[in-house]
């Protein structure tokens, strides 16, 4: 094992995952597929397993001891999700995911714009940050803008200029672009649509398990991720908004829990953050979250970027090295690799690296728009994470060999 | 051999690389387009039909996976000569048994993108006959 320079100590790390035990195809698991969701360490797993089996029960609801402390334990994690996103408790509310999260924006902040208004996106998005805003537009007679990408695969800046004007109302941008990696300047364009008196949301993802985030700092409107990239397990995402604006801000379910009073005329809704989470919600998955927020706290989230960026470089260096690979995506990215072998398509690739046990994913990565841009139907994508290593990245780059043997090329 | 090298035998290989009735057609009876938008496999497929509903000739412009591209080649060969009504009930046993390799589930979408223009392609041709 090859001495990593972070002060995070990766050996005892992969110790708390335990699925990074298991062998595939009879070899040791190496998960390069942390983009399309991450592992669970022991800790995240037994949370879920201890609310089933000590204090299942409904929240808010039931005046009993399991209620009390399911509740507390749900309402426990969504003040630690705000701490670790510098925002306030009310600020914090429970999705299944992000792309509910992005539905829920779609719906609520477009509901008092008329025919004509701006949104502006961009040419990066994964599609949960893509289709609502095509659909919703399309319904509403809304016109949809597209921030352009320059040669180095990085939003231009000329297009951030461009598009956002004072005719636009919404700017949705993904933080951290899942299929190649970018990074965009989020805070800058926060910064110029409140020039122009618009909404910025931010679709964070591939962010937030990977970098310090400081809702202050980035002073986006909102800020959507997902729980299961991040530790986390399936099932529980936030939306986080600025208070005031989730006050103005119609809720998008209705039905239990979201409500203050229910007349045969008319309802009243609940205080922030429950307006927007109507019906029982995912109690284990919350609770699990705020277990993984934890985890990710413990690490630290700046030895986590530290490490990120010492593994892509290396793995970069490496893969560079061998004839015939194009690499897509900015030189500064995170820690995602997106490539494709020339002569072998990227499910095939995909397919001998699982022979060597090494998981990647392989297609459009839901950013279809993205890929008709860059003139290609799909990648190979190696996606890092904190349990990773150096000697993953070899196993990896040997599967790379392997493929090219086994096509000839 | 392992599980890997069965699945890409040279003979699957030789028809990723050169796909046989390869290319496009200008005054095909029927063309059918068919994409899978999981991974964004695509097959164009030209069929020329006689009176008496032979295929008479067949081009395949695959564009993807090793297996979506061989199965469109191999399935070109297997159909050329026949009539519509003997090819329109293939079954997804008989593609598997033509491609003779190891499919696992996630990749039968690949395997199947032949076989689901094949019979899109059919569909369209009887519904042109009744008119
Ligand atoms: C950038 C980005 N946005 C949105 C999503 C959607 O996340 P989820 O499927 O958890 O809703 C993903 C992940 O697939 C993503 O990478």
């Amino acid at each position: 094992m090859l001495k990593t320079k972070t002060i995070m100590d990766v050996e005892t790390i992969r110790k708390d995952f335990p699925i990074l035990q298991r062998k595939v195809h009879g070899k040791p698991l190496v998960y390069f597929d942390n983009a399309a969701t991450s592992q669970k360490p022991k800790e995240v797993i037994d949370a879920l397993d201890f609310y089933y089996n000590n204090y299942n029960a409904n929240v808010h609801r039931s005046i009993h001891q399991l209620g009390e402390e399911a509740t507390a334990a749900y309402e426990k994690a969504r003040e630690k999700i705000a701490e670790f996103i510098n925002a306030q408790y009310e600020e914090v509310i429970f999705t299944k995911n992000s792309t509910e999260g992005l539905n829920l924006l779609a719906y609520s902040l477009t509901s008092g714009l008329k025919q004509g208004d701006e949104i502006v996106i961009s040419q990066l998005e994964h599609h949960s940050n893509f289709v609502p805003w095509q659909q919703m537009a399309k319904h509403l007679g809304l016109k949809l803008k597209f921030i352009e990408i320059n040669e180095n695969a990085e939003l231009d800046e000329e297009s951030i200029k461009k598009n956002i004007t004072k005719k636009t109302k919404i700017v949705s941008i993904g933080h951290i672009s899942n299929a190649i990696g970018t990074i965009n300047p989020v805070e800058d364009i926060a910064r110029i649509t409140h020039e122009n008196g618009a909404l910025m949301i931010v679709d964070g993802s591939q962010a937030a398990p990977h970098i310090p985030l400081d809702m202050k700092k980035i002073d986006s409107d909102f800020y959507v991720f997902t729980g299961h990239k991040m530790l986390g397990p399936t099932g529980v995402g936030v939306v986080y908004g600025k208070k005031e604006l989730l006050e103005a801000s119609r809720p998008f379910l209705y039905g239990g829990e979201m409500i203050n009073e229910v007349k045969f005329d008319d309802t009243t809704f609940n205080k922030l953050p429950w307006k927007f989470e109507a019906g029982t919600p995912n109690i284990a998955e919350g609770i699990g979250l705020g277990v993984a927020v934890d985890y990710l706290t413990k690490v630290g989230m700046q030895n986590i970027l530290n490490r990120d960026r010492e593994l892509l470089d290396y793995a970069m260096e490496k893969i560079k090295e061998i004839d015939g690979i194009t690499v897509y995506g900015p030189k500064e990215r995170a820690s995602i690799l997106s490539f494709n072998v020339k002569g072998v398509h990227a499910h095939d690739v995909s397919q001998i690296l699982d022979s060597e046990g090494v998981a990647i994913r392989a297609g459009h990565h839901c950013c279809m728009p993205l890929m008709s841009v860059l003139g290609i139907s799909a990648t190979a994508r190696a996606s890092f994470y904190l349990y990773n290593t150096e000697q993953e990245v070899d196993t990896f780059i040997n599967a790379i060999h392997k493929v090219k043997k086994i096509f000839g090329v | 051999m392992d599980m890997i090298e069965l699945m890409y035998q040279e003979n699957i290989l030789d028809h990723y690389k050169n796909p046989h009735n390869f290319g496009k057609m200008e005054n095909a009876t029927v063309h059918h387009h068919e994409k899978n938008p999981l991974c964004g496999d695509e097959l164009d497929m030209f069929l020329m039909i006689d009176e008496n509903k032979k295929i008479v000739d067949v081009k395949v412009h695959p564009t993807g996976c090793a297996i979506s591209v061989a199965s469109a080649s191999m399935l070109s060969d297997e159909i050329k000569g026949k009539s519509i009504d003997e090819v329109k009930n293939m079954t997804k046993e008989q593609i598997l048994e033509m491609l003779g390799i190891p499919i696992s589930p996630v990749r039968l979408k690949c395997a199947l993108l032949s076989l689901d223009t094949l019979k899109n392609s059919t569909l369209i041709f009887e519904k042109y006959m009744r008119k």
